[in-house]
């Protein structure tokens, strides 16, 4: 399932720059909103959900080389962490659906933890 | 490509800076002079009409510049053209360019960002704009098809360059001959600074990319100094320094404090265990991994520190007949991290020591 048919079948709202998602396939999805289990758990080039928005998700996404991360509950992110993100070439998208609803959403699409 | 900014509303406004993007901010770094075209075909204003149609033919373009004696006088194009045929059919050809040519002159100046001419090409909704130097004579004609050239090529640039950079880094540690070559990054950690947390560790993940280091490897390093980065910032009281020594078969990382240090570091390592503050957790900190990680990414780990300890101060009073204590504990006096990462052979950043050279992740 490639990142642009997630963007569209959750109707995620795109944050930062365009890139070709039809050419992104996530590797799997983990979803936590403590930074450490992230950097533990998540899969290189997977999906991250949270409701973190502040500007540290956009260093933990660029270390781990996240596909993208689901921001939940319309938590925008400042301007200056999307400018940051677009810095550091992360893609962050965001839904006001809750994490559980989106895993759900997810799970369903078939993706599984990876 | 990313999408241009066309539409006056679309740009400078205060909401919209977070989300400039690379084409852009391109945008205003590019001058006019540098994607415009130089070498304009160009007609004066007694021209005949029949031989701008054959220029225009010949030369496949549809408009030029008229220019009387270096002086830009206007412009005439194929619209100008129609207009000629359709006034008296061919017997027309045989007047000026002076009688058809358009002449408001829509220009910008060589020294202009392209957004200038990007702001026009939406206002005028012309096809060329003409592009004066600072003499206000003709230096060349700027199409929107020489902006998105410009562009691709200054993006293509930028991947260039960083190429360059990685290529030129990685042949370092052949480059310079010594008995031990060792390359030292230095940087320092702000306490509470979490609007850079993290700015250190993804520098030195770049820089071990550019040296040529295997992606897994510069990974690692990555995640490991960020989250002894993240400890810097949230718990040591001045903050703290990192320093890391690369040589081409091992990579050590220092990171040391002049804070509290750590009580008791076995309890430390367990997972889950956390002395962060509340409002520090609330911001997804603080869950008590960040050890944990560190070890799991480390091939070597050493942690000394000094925490506050116990101390007894004893005066004697009236004739040492009896003794005032306090008890004040020492304050703590740092904490010291030794990270090592091991390369294997096939991983050396020195590429004529190692045997898989361009080594897949």
């Amino acid at each position: 399932m490639t990142l642009q048919e997630i963007i569209d079948r959750l109707n995620l709202t795109v944050l930062t720059e365009k890139k070709d998602f039809t050419a992104i396939t996530p590797s799997g999805v983990y979803a936590s909103d403590l930074l450490s289990c992230v950097m533990a758990g998540a899969h290189r080039r997977g999906l991250w959900i949270t409701l973190q928005s502040h500007v540290n998700i956009v260093a933990v996404a660029a270390l781990l080389d996240l596909s993208a991360v689901i921001i939940t509950e319309g938590s925008t992110p400042e301007p200056d962490v999307i400018q940051k993100a677009n810095r550091e070439e992360v893609t962050l998208l965001l839904t006001p659906a809750p994490t559980y609803t989106v895993a759900g959403k997810l799970w369903e699409l078939g993706l599984r933890e990876g | 490509m990313a999408q241009l900014p066309l539409s006056e509303q679309d740009m400078l406004v205060d909401r919209g800076a977070g989300f400039i993007t690379r084409a852009e901010e391109l945008a205003y770094e590019l001058k006019v002079e540098q994607v415009m075209t130089r070498d304009v075909k160009t007609v004066t204003p007694r021209t005949l009409i029949i031989d701008v149609l054959n220029l225009f033919r010949e030369a496949r373009i549809s408009g030029a510049p008229v220019v009387d004696q270096d002086r830009l006088v206007g412009v005439i194009s194929i619209e100008d053209l129609i207009r000629a045929l359709r006034d008296s059919g061919r017997s027309e050809l045989r007047a000026s360019v002076s009688d058809y040519m358009t002449t408001r002159l829509v220009t910008v100046n060589v020294y202009d960002s392209i957004i200038e001419a990007l702001k026009l090409f939406a206002k005028t909704k012309l096809g060329r704009l003409l592009v004066v130097d600072r003499a206000g004579r003709l230096a060349g004609i700027i199409t929107k098809g020489d902006i998105t050239r410009g562009l691709l090529n200054a993006l293509q640039r930028d991947i260039e360059t960083e190429e360059l950079k990685r290529y030129r880094a990685s042949h370092l540690f052949e480059d310079i001959i010594s008995d031990r070559t060792s390359l030292i990054l230095r940087y320092h950690i702000a306490p509470r600074d979490f609007i850079n947390g993290g700015a250190a560790s993804s520098n030195i993940k770049r820089a071990l990319l550019r040296l040529g280091a295997n992606p897994q490897l510069a990974r690692r390093c990555g995640v490991a100094v960020y989250e002894a980065e993240m400890n810097l910032i949230i718990h040591a009281t001045n903050g703290g320094d990192i320093e890391v020594e690369i040589e081409p078969h091992q990579i050590v990382i220092h990171v040391t404090d002049d804070g509290p240090g750590i009580e008791d570091i076995e309890q430390a390592m367990q997972p889950g265990f956390s002395t962060a503050p509340p409002e520090i957790r609330e911001l997804g900190f603080g869950a008590g991994m960040g050890l944990q990680n560190i070890k799991r990414s480390v091939d070597e780990l050493n942690i000394e520190s000094t925490p506050a300890r116990p101390r007894l101060i004893m005066k004697p009073k009236r004739g040492r007949e009896e003794w005032e204590l306090s008890r004040e504990p020492a304050p703590g006096q740092g904490t010291r991290l030794t990270m090592k990462f091991f390369l294997q052979a096939d991983q050396s950043l020195e590429r004529h020591s190692s045997t898989g050279r361009e080594s897949a992740e």
